[in-house]
C-alpha cells in the first residue's frame, strides 16, 4: 500500500493543494525569526511583511488594509464574526437578539449561531432555501420587516460548499441595510473563483481562507468594516485591531497573500478552464449513468454557480460506497457532507434544499481546482461504471436484508 | 483476497488485521458505527459505540498502512439488535445480543455489502478455528484459547457466512496477542477487553431496560406462589440471577434464592432453592447449522451461556410437519425455521434462561446452534444429586 501513485484529487473544495510560489515564500519567512510586535529590527521586518501581506489581500478584495483581521482560518473567522456581532449588538440594545441565517451554512457558521441560541439568549431565524440551493429573498425580507429592530446580524454564505450555488448577497445587503443590520458572508469557497469585491457587495464583514486558494491550512482572513465593532473572542496582546489576540504567523499570511495574488490573477483563465472540465465531467457522467441527477444551478456565472463544483446524485448508491471504491483506485472525491465520528451524515444542505435523506446519502461532491487535468476528468469516468455497479449492487444487498 | 477486517478499536481485531495483511490479503479497515449518536448508547470509554474507539481502530489502520473507513451500520443494529435485545426482555427471555450481532450485522448486513463491494471475505478479532474437511465443508472449531473461546458467540453462521470469514486469531492465545500488538507497535496493545453489552454504558442492564421501557410492577413469588416482595420491571430479571432480588425476608430455610422462572403477561417472577434451578431436558427453535442437519439422535455436549460449561448432551431434531422442507437453504444444509431440536441433557444444568442460545459441539467442532424456548426437569432431583 505504501507504493506511491499518481491520486487523481477531485475534492479541491475541502483542500487545494498549496501553489508551488507559496510554499516558497512560506519556507523563506519560516526561516527568519521576528515576532511583528516586536520593536527591533527582526520584528519591524515581520512587520512589514505582515502589512504588506494586509495590502495585498486587502487590494484583491476591494477592501482597506485596516479592514483584514488575520485569523487561523474560516471557523474562527465565522465565530468571531456571528458572535462578536451578536455580542456587540446586544450589548449595544438588548432587544437586538434575532440572528438571521440561511440553512445552507457550513457548520462553523451554523454551530456558533445555534451554540449562541443556546448559551446566549440568541432567537435564530434560519432562511430556507430553493431546490437549488438558494435562498428565497422574499423570505428573508419577510422575516427581517416582521421586526427588523430585533435583529443583531444576518449572515448568508456567498457561495455553497457543497452545491457552488452563488447567493443572493446584493439584495441580502440591500434588505439589512435599510434597517442598519450588519451582514456577515462566508465567502470561503468563493474566493479564487468569482470575483469578489468588499467595498461593492456593502457586506459587513466577510470570511476568506489562504487553504481553498493555493495558499496554507491555518490562516485566514475576516474583513469588517473599520466602523464595525465585533466582541473578541480571544484576549491578550491586543494584534488585529485588539479583536483577534495572539501572535499573528508571518510565515502563514505571507504565503496566504501570494496565493491570493496568484488566485486573483489567475481566476478567469482557471475558471474558465475548470468550467470546461467541469462540462466534460458532467457529459461523462450523464453518459455512464443517465439517471444521475446533477444538483444544485445549472447555470454557469458569478449569479449562479462556482465553476469547480458538481454535485452528484446516483440513485440507488450510497455516497460513502462509492467514495470507497473511487479512493481503492487512487480518485479522491467527497460525500460533501459532514461527517460524525467518521460517519458521514446525510446533508443538512440537501435536506435543506428538499431532498430524501436516502437522496441525501447518494450524492457525491466532486470538486475541480487549479492542478486538475482533462486526464484527471477521464480517469474518474473510466472508474465510474464499475464503481457504480458495485455500489448499486451494495446498496440493494443492505435494502433488500 | 480483498478482506474487510472488522475494526473495534479493541487489541483483538487490531491483531487479526494485522494478521490478515501479513497473510497476503489486500486489506481494508471498517469500524462500524453502531450508534447513529455516538453517545447516545453509551458513553463510556469502552465498548463498540464510543467515537474514542473509532480512533483506536483507525490509529491502527494506521500503523498497518491500510484504509481505513467507517461504516454506518446504526440503522440494521438499532432493527435487528436493540429492537430485539427489548423485544425479547419484553417476552421473559435473555437474548444473547452479541451473538444476535454476528448473525445479522456483522457477519450479515457488512458482510453483504463487502461481497457486493467486490471484497471477499471478512476478518474479525474472534477467538474460533476454521477448517474446511475433505468434502469442502467448512467446520469451525473452538479457539486454541478455550479461555477466550467465542465459538459460541459465532455458532450462528451458516456454511456461506463462514466460506466467507477469517479468524486470524483462533490459534492464538490472548496474552501472545497482546504481546505481538504490543511488537507491532499498536497503541492499543494493553487496552483493556471489553465485557458489558457495547450499547448499555454502565453495564446496568436492568436500568438501561427500565429506562426504555418504563416501570412494569410485578410480584415476586416463592415457589408456592407466596408474594414475597414487589418489583418494577420484570426485565430486571434473569433466570438463575441471585444478587439484587431484594427480598427482605430469608427463605425458611435460610438459604439463597435464585429466579426459577419470569412469566412475561403478569410480570411474575418466581424465586426458589438452587435445587430448583437445575433442568435436565431443553426445548430450543430456531436451529441453524454450521453443516449437516443431524438425523439421527446426536451425542454430543450443549455450551449453554456465553463462556459457560459443557453439558454431555443427545440432541434430536424434529421437522415440523408444516416446514414441508421449506426451511432448508439452497445447499440443502443449513436449515433454520420451524424444526425444533430437543436437548436431553446427560449433564444437568443450572440457571438456564429462554431466549440464550445452545450452542451444539462435537468434540470442538460446532455442530449448529439454536434458541432455548423451554426447560423442564424430568429427573428427580435427588436422582440427579
Amino acid at each position: 500500500m505504501n507504493e506511491t501513485r499518481d491520486t487523481v484529487y477531485l475534492d479541491h473544495a475541502a483542500t487545494t493543494p498549496m501553489v508551488p510560489e507559496a510554499i516558497e515564500v512560506m519556507a523563506r519567512e519560516m526561516a527568519r525569526t521576528g515576532n511583528a510586535s516586536s520593536l527591533h529590527t527582526s520584528g519591524r521586518t515581520a512587520r512589514r511583511t505582515v502589512e504588506e501581506s494586509r495590502e495585498l489581500i486587502a487590494d484583491r478584495l476591494g477592501a482597506r488594509p485596516s479592514e483584514v483581521v488575520f485569523l487561523s482560518g474560516g471557523t474562527e473567522a465565522n465565530n468571531l464574526a456571528i458572535k462578536g456581532l451578536y455580542w456587540s449588538r446586544v450589548g449595544a440594545d438588548p432587544g437586538r437578539r434575532r440572528v438571521i441565517f440561511s440553512s445552507i451554512e457550513h457548520h462553523a457558521l451554523l454551530d456558533p449561531v445555534t451554540w449562541l441560541a443556546k448559551h446566549e439568549g440568541a432567537v435564530i431565524d434560519m432562511t430556507p432555501v430553493d431546490r437549488l440551493g438558494r435562498i428565497l429573498i422574499d423570505d428573508l425580507r419577510t422575516s427581517v420587516e416582521s421586526d427588523p429592530t430585533s435583529v443583531a446580524a444576518i449572515t448568508t454564505m456567498w457561495a455553497n460548499n457543497e452545491l457552488g450555488t452563488i447567493q443572493p448577497i446584493a439584495e441580502v445587503v440591500a434588505i439589512a441595510h435599510a434597517h442598519g443590520i450588519p451582514v456577515h458572508s462566508d465567502a470561503v469557497q468563493a474566493a479564487g473563483y468569482v470575483p469578489l469585491d468588499f467595498a461593492a457587495s456593502g457586506l459587513d464583514a466577510m470570511t476568506v481562507t489562504a487553504h481553498k486558494l493555493g495558499g496554507p491550512v491555518g490562516v485566514g482572513a475576516l474583513l469588517m468594516k473599520r466602523e464595525l465593532d465585533a466582541t473578541p473572542l480571544l484576549h491578550g496582546g491586543g494584534q488585529e485591531r485588539d479583536v483577534r489576540s495572539g501572535t499573528i504567523s508571518v510565515a502563514a499570511i505571507a504565503a496566504f497573500a501570494k496565493a491570493m495574488d496568484l488566485a486573483v490573477a489567475r481566476r478567469d483563465e482557471t475558471s474558465a478552464r475548470i468550467e470546461r472540465l467541469r462540462a466534460h465531467l458532467i457529459d461523462g457522467i450523464r453518459r455512464i449513468v443517465p439517471d444521475a441527477i446533477i444538483n444544485g444551478d445549472p447555470e454557469p456565472g458569478a449569479d449562479h454557480r462556482l465553476p469547480n463544483i458538481a454535485h452528484v446524485t446516483f440513485p440507488g448508491c450510497e455516497g460513502d460506497a462509492m467514495l470507497m471504491l473511487f479512493d481503492a483506485q487512487g480518485i479522491e472525491c467527497s460525500t460533501g457532507s459532514a461527517c460524525t465520528a467518521g460517519v458521514p451524515q446525510p446533508s443538512h444542505v440537501l435536506l435543506a434544499m428538499g431532498y430524501s435523506d436516502v437522496a441525501a446519502r447518494g450524492s457525491l461532491r466532486l470538486s475541480l481546482g487549479h492542478t486538475n487535468t482533462r486526464a484527471d476528468v477521464d480517469a474518474f469516468l473510466a472508474a465510474l461504471p464499475a464503481v457504480h455497479e458495485r455500489a448499486f449492487a451494495a446498496n440493494l444487498a443492505r435494502s433488500g436484508s | 483476497m480483498k478482506v474487510i477486517a472488522a475494526m473495534s478499536g479493541g487489541v483483538d481485531s487490531a491483531v487479526a488485521a494485522a494478521r490478515a495483511v501479513d497473510a497476503g490479503h489486500d486489506v481494508t479497515g471498517v469500524h462500524l458505527a453502531l450508534s447513529r449518536n455516538p453517545k447516545s448508547y453509551r458513553s463510556g470509554a469502552r465498548g463498540c459505540c464510543s467515537i474514542e474507539d473509532a480512533n483506536d481502530a483507525r490509529r491502527a489502520a494506521d500503523v498497518l498502512g491500510i484504509p481505513f473507513y467507517v461504516w454506518d451500520m446504526s440503522d440494521e443494529f438499532a432493527d435487528e439488535v436493540v429492537e430485539d435485545f427489548i423485544a425479547e426482555y419484553t417476552a421473559g427471555r435473555t437474548p444473547n445480543p452479541c451473538l444476535r450481532c454476528n448473525e445479522k450485522i456483522k457477519f450479515a448486513a457488512v458482510l453483504d455489502r463487502a461481497l457486493a463491494l467486490g471484497f471477499d471475505a471478512v476478518a474479525t478479532g474472534h477467538y474460533a478455528q476454521l477448517r474446511t474437511d475433505d468434502d469442502g465443508m467448512i467446520e469451525m472449531h473452538r479457539a486454541v484459547d478455550h479461555g477466550k473461546d467465542q465459538s459460541y458467540v459465532l455458532g450462528v453462521l451458516t456454511q456461506h457466512q463462514l466460506a466467507h470469514s477469517l479468524f486470524p486469531l483462533g490459534d492464538t492465545t490472548k496474552d501472545i496477542v497482546r504481546l505481538e500488538a504490543a511488537a507491532r507497535d499498536l497503541a492499543v496493545a494493553k487496552k483493556p477487553d471489553s465485557h458489558d453489552i457495547c450499547f448499555i454504558s454502565d453495564g446496568d442492564n436492568a436500568g438501561w431496560l427500565t429506562e426504555k421501557l418504563g416501570p412494569k410492577p410485578g410480584d415476586i413469588v416463592d415457589e408456592t406462589g407466596k408474594v414475597l416482595a414487589a418489583h418494577d420491571g420484570a426485565y430486571a430479571f434473569t433466570i438463575g440471577q441471585r444478587r439484587g432480588l431484594k427480598l427482605g425476608i430469608p427463605a425458611d430455610d435460610g438459604k439463597p434464592r435464585f429466579v426459577l422462572d419470569i412469566e412475561p403477561v403478569s410480570g411474575t417472577v418466581t424465586v426458589g432453592p438452587r435445587e430448583m434451578l437445575t433442568v435436565d431436558y431443553i426445548e430450543a427453535i430456531k436451529p441453524l447449522w454450521c453443516g449437516a442437519v443431524p438425523t439421527d439422535a446426536l451425542e454430543c455436549s450443549v455450551q449453554l451461556r456465553a463462556h459457560g460449561e459443557e453439558h454431555r448432551a443427545v440432541v434430536r431434531v424434529s421437522t415440523s410437519s408444516t416446514s414441508e422442507g421449506g426451511s432448508t437453504s439452497e445447499s440443502g444444509l443449513t436449515g433454520a425455521g420451524s424444526d425444533t431440536v430437543t436437548i436431553e441433557l446427560l449433564e444437568p444444568a443450572s440457571g438456564i434462561a429462554p431466549g440464550q442460545a445452545a450452542v451444539i459441539y462435537a468434540g470442538t467442532r460446532v455442530v449448529g446452534s439454536a434458541t432455548i424456548a423451554r426447560t423442564e426437569r424430568r429427573t428427580n432431583i435427588a436422582a440427579l444429586a
